[in-house]
């Protein structure tokens, strides 16, 4: 059957990697392709690479780091941040990209969904949202979580999977940060409104939050994480051993 | 020297730079002649059926294809490459495809229900393939080993060409040849070192 994915999430900054710092033998921790190669040989599933630059100038350091990227690891690269335009699809997929997650470009602009996937196919478009309880409704926030938009997450997310988008990312602000596992009730009321893959995200602490996650609630298909990987607090393959130990199909 | 046929579907980069870090030479070509001279053709693809075989077609490439791989040329297609060497497909209606394998595309079953779980559209994701048969082109690998699949649709009524399968609740078609011809559903140039050696595998065949 089909694994459960394990995927680490990169934020890149002026081409160089946020957050790196904790790599012993490699030589150069803050480079996009040296942890893309970590990442591949401790056997990640896919990369998620988020360009936190906003400037053009950050934006072309960021497209030559992923070609340098897609140049030397041979798994699936998503690519998110500044996915405004079609064009912006564009932009990522000539530099080697397989996918790419649209946010606020697509609460902003909801056909920018439904165009990127007429025009590259639904598997390359990632609907991405962050979602945040208000008044006990996961309501999706825009702007890397700091403007509510007041829109209902679970319609937002059939909406996208509607529009075209192949796969979702689900973040919860709630959890995110906070390392005490995923956001279950969450991610099961998404799982419910949907029938793409989920990925999820913000809250992993440990292993066991994995375990949880993939047991919690069955519909959820990928798990996502940055800072416990980037701080080696739980190693990628140790993991996949021990959710493969837990009953969790795991490419190992 | 490997030709990448290039048809204005997809994304060709990854594809390349896996056989350049093979140490492969491969052009990009949309050019019937260069794949004439080249001692071997991918045909790669992803989006939809109908648009893919219109623009092989609008480009002269199909009839170059057919002639090759008659003349016993090389040739594998991958995912929505693949789906187009057979006979023909039921995305959004009915197309015909290159006819080089006997067999039909049709979708994946969506209401399978597995562990009470709706079965997802599409199958993305790394799943086991179960070899079924020798060919060079698995030379390299191994029987369980993991690749990455990516596709909505999938080819049906083709078993004596089918080399692997894989389980996503139903039986799905992984890996065809016929003679010189062969395909791959998932996508060996993003399944790690893994997709690699498979690679290898056709540019020894």
């Amino acid at each position: 059957m089909i694994t459960k994915r394990i995927i680490p999430c990169l934020d890149v900054r002026g081409g160089r990697v946020v957050k790196g710092k904790n790599f012993q033998g490699i030589q150069d921790v803050d480079d996009p392709a040296a942890l893309a190669e970590f990442y591949n040989s401790a056997g990640a599933d896919e990369l998620v690479f988020y360009d936190i630059t906003a400037t053009v100038e950050g934006r072309r350091l960021f497209t030559d780091a992923l070609a340098r990227v897609a140049e030397r690891v041979f798994i699936p690269l998503t690519v998110g941040g500044s996915i405004n335009r079609v064009e912006d699809f564009e932009r990522v997929l000539a530099c080697g990209a397989d996918k790419v997650s649209v946010n606020s470009g697509a609460v902003r602009d909801p056909g920018l969904i439904d165009r990127a996937a007429a025009r590259y196919g639904s598997q390359c478009v990632v609907l991405s949202m962050d979602v945040k309880r208000v008044d006990g409704r996961f309501t999706v926030f825009s702007g890397g979580g700091r403007v509510n938009t007041g829109m209902d997450a679970v319609k937002w997310a059939a909406e996208g999977q509607k529009r075209g988008a192949g796969e979702l990312v689900v973040n919860s602000i709630d959890t995110d940060g906070v390392k005490g596992g995923f956001d279950i009730e969450m991610l099961r009321a998404i799982a419910d409104a949907v029938s793409i893959p989920i990925i999820a995200s913000g809250g992993a602490g440990s292993a066991e939050d994995f375990a949880e996650l993939f047991s919690g609630v069955p519909g959820v298909d990928a798990g996502l994480a940055a800072s416990i990987f980037h701080y080696k607090t739980v190693d990628i393959q140790k993991l996949k051993q021990y959710l493969r130990s837990r009953g969790i199909e795991m490419r190992i | 020297m490997i030709a990448i046929v290039d048809y204005g579907v997809g994304n060709l980069f990854s594809l390349k730079s896996s056989l350049a870090a093979l140490g492969l030479e491969a052009v990009i070509t949309g050019d019937a002649a260069c794949l004439e001279e080249s001692d071997r053709i991918i045909l790669p693809g992803v989006g939809a059926f109908g648009d893919a075989r219109k623009k092989l077609a609008d480009a002269g490439l199909d009839k170059a294809l057919v002639s090759l791989a008659s003349k016993g040329k090389p040739l594998l297609g991958i995912c929505l490459g693949m789906q187009l060497l057979f006979d023909c497909s039921l995305e959004f209606g009915r197309f015909e495809g290159l006819g080089l394998i006997p067999g039909s595309v049709v979708p994946i079953e969506p209401e399978l229900e597995k562990n009470g779980i709706k079965l997802k559209i599409p199958h993305i994701g790394w799943n086991k393939l179960d070899i079924v048969k020798e060919h060079p082109l698995l030379r390299n690998t191994a029987q369980g080993e993991y690749m990455y699949f990516v596709h909505s649709f999938y080819a049906s009524d083709c078993k004596a060409d089918t080399i692997a399968d894989t389980d996503y609740g139903v039986r799905l078609t992984a890996a065809v040849a016929r003679d010189n011809v062969m395909g791959t559903q998932f996508h060996p140039e993003k399944s790690g070192a893994a997709g690699l050696a498979l690679l290898r595998a056709f540019a020894e065949f």
